[in-house]
């Protein structure tokens, strides 16, 4: 369970990391720089399982995968956005970062609440209001991806390495 | 279009928009930011080698000429990397250039290709006819080891265009125009491809620049019917190297294909058209842009960094001053762009002007470096992104506009066009 921080629609990858730190790829020093250019609190308040919510078409902008990395080693748990931009879609999944599509969990929840997500059932709980929430189910091409520990792990099984 | 190069690259006969599948790919890129993490997965993955050394293009134009220590070391590690794996198509400073227009500039893109790319302005390459789009790192390793991708097949929306533009009017004010009138998520995860009458009076450099902000409405390709001008820059941009070159393979769209949906852009109605911060949906046309000051207006980028672009804001420049208290940033695209811009006469006419010309490199446009921004600061910038942030700190703005309007935005030392000095 944990705090949930909410943004607007569109967020992009420059504010989840801006470019002037994309001099490194190490999480942890990635994760300190997380949403500072809009939200300079973040990066020293949230706390792992903590979950971000936000409007629609979440992650456009460029193709760095240093921005779900920067979102992972910050320690949040999941992100939840009725829509996500395409190349953001695929980092997640590549990179481990859970995301879950759900336009009434993003409607809903509002900053500070404490939110629980069961991956499994598709669930999104809302343990302040006491409601719970569906998102959308992963295609099964992405499901296999998942199950078989990422895009790496699924190459490295396909190399026979 | 699409659909038809991504099912012979699956080796099937139709693929059908929502399908996943795997396909073989012809090019996979990356930089000097997104190439080390790929290098990384790439060793995780336990590949020996790449798929094919003469398929996988490195450039290292992003934070180039190495602007600190710890970029010098991401550029190493990415030199290293090609030496070590015998890459072809790798391009040091001195040859290197600003990868999307590098790229087809070199030959190493073809009609009907289907290319992966590490950056999301990847999707430029569909200017050619070919399948490009942006990927991140991970994905960009899986390329490298195995010369395939998964992706999931998109629906296309169809731009049909009819007319011809009027003067001053580029590439770049159409795919503004269409990105304020669909929104930054007007085609998310589909294709944009690009076809009608108006096409024929398009040159390559308006089509690049149109393809390369395709990702700016969210969509996965941008990609342009292939007619006789794609044809003759595919003729006239051959790989240096005669054994690495490639047939190109041109795919048209059925009669019958079917389209999410079709929207007619009629080019004699656009206007020279500006992004306001912070996002590139926010468009004004050049005469409701009110009284905007400048500080530094940027002329260059993977979006509009080739010659035409370069002849358009000399155009503008030629026997004016840039305004006194603004930054002109010129950045040709590619080695080849700027030594053209030599021979032509044009780096004397932006020299004489006042404005500074740099080598080719990615920095200004993500406030990498060679022109970030102060609190306050305000740029016009042929560049394709205006969030928050994108070229310094996190409260100066962007203004994206096409480099006629940049250049006369630089002389007027406020938003600007052409018509507005008179020309």
């Amino acid at each position: 369970m944990g705090k949930a921080y909410k943004y607007g629609q569109n967020v992009d990858t420059d504010v989840i990391i801006p470019a002037r730190h994309l001099v490194t790829s190490d999480p942890a020093e990635l994760a300190k720089h997380c949403m500072e250019d809009i939200d300079r609190d973040f990066a020293s308040s949230v706390r792992p399982g903590d979950v971000i919510v936000a409007g629609a078409n979440f992650g456009c902008g460029s193709s760095r995968e240093h921005a779900p990395i920067a979102i992972k080693g910050a320690g949040v748990a999941c992100v939840i956005a009725p829509s996500f931009a395409r190349i953001f879609y695929r980092n997640s999944f590549n990179t481990g970062l859970p995301i879950l599509e759900s336009a009434e969990a993003a409607e809903r929840i509002e900053a500070g609440d404490e939110v629980e997500v069961d991956f499994a059932a598709g669930a999104i709980r809302n343990v302040t209001k006491g409601e719970t929430y569906h998102a959308e189910p992963f295609p099964p091409f992405i499901t296999r991806l998942i199950e078989s520990g990422g895009l790496a792990e699924y190459v490295k099984a396909g190399l026979g390495a | 279009m699409t659909q038809k190069i991504l099912a012979a690259h699956a080796g099937v006969a139709e693929v059908k928009a929502g399908q996943f599948i795997e396909a073989a790919i012809d090019i996979a890129l990356a930089n000097d930011i997104t190439g080390p993490p790929a290098i990384k997965e790439f060793r995780r993955m336990g590949a020996p080698a790449v798929f094919d050394r003469d398929k996988v293009a490195l450039v290292p134009d992003h934070f180039t000429p190495n602007k600190d220590v710890k970029s010098a070391e991401q550029c190493k590690e990415l030199r290293e990397f090609a030496r070590a794996q015998g890459i072809s198509h790798y391009f040091e400073i001195g040859e290197m250039g600003i990868e999307h227009a590098l790229l087809p500039e070199k030959g190493l893109v073809t009609a009907g290709d289907a290319v992966i790319g590490a950056d999301s302005h990847t999707c430029t390459y569909g200017a050619l006819g070919a399948f490009a789009t942006g990927v991140g790192s991970t994905d960009l390793a899986a390329g490298m080891a195995t010369g395939r991708a998964w992706f999931k097949v998109p629906p296309a929306i169809k731009f049909r265009l009819t007319g011809a533009l009027s003067k001053w009017v580029s590439g770049k004010d159409v795919i503004l125009a269409i990105i304020g009138m669909i929104g930054v998520d007007g085609a998310l995860y589909k294709s944009m491809e690009f076809s009608g009458p108006g096409l024929a009076g398009l040159s390559m450099d308006d089509r690049f620049a149109m393809a390369n902000m395709a990702i700016e409405a969210g969509a996965k390709n941008g990609i342009f019917a292939v007619d006789e001008r794609t044809m003759a820059y595919i003729k006239e941009h051959p790989c240096e190297s005669p054994s690495l070159r490639k047939e190109a393979t041109v795919y048209e769209a059925d009669a019958d294909a079917e389209y999410e949906r079709e929207i007619e852009v009629r080019l004699a109605d656009v206007r020279p058209t500006v992004s306001f911060p912070h996002l590139p949906e926010n468009t004004r046309s050049i005469g409701e842009v009110g009284d905007v000051r400048i500080d530094q207006a940027v002329i260059g980028s993977c979006t509009n960094g080739r010659i035409e672009d370069m002849r358009a804001a000399a155009a503008v420049l030629k026997g004016r001053k840039v305004a006194p208290g603004v930054r002109c940033i010129v950045f040709p695209a590619t080695q080849r762009v700027y030594l053209d811009c030599v021979r032509e006469g044009l780096a004397e006419i932006f020299i004489e002007a006042g404005a500074v010309i740099s080598t080719p490199t990615c920095g200004p446009c993500l406030g990498g470096h060679m022109g970030i921004l102060a609190a306050g600061e305000r740029a016009v910038s042929t560049t394709n992104r205006n969030f928050v942030g994108r070229m310094g700190h996190v409260d100066s703005e962007v203004y994206l506009a096409s480099p006629a309007v940049a250049a006369a935005s630089a002389v007027a030392g406020r938003l600007a066009g052409p018509e507005d000095l008179g020309l």
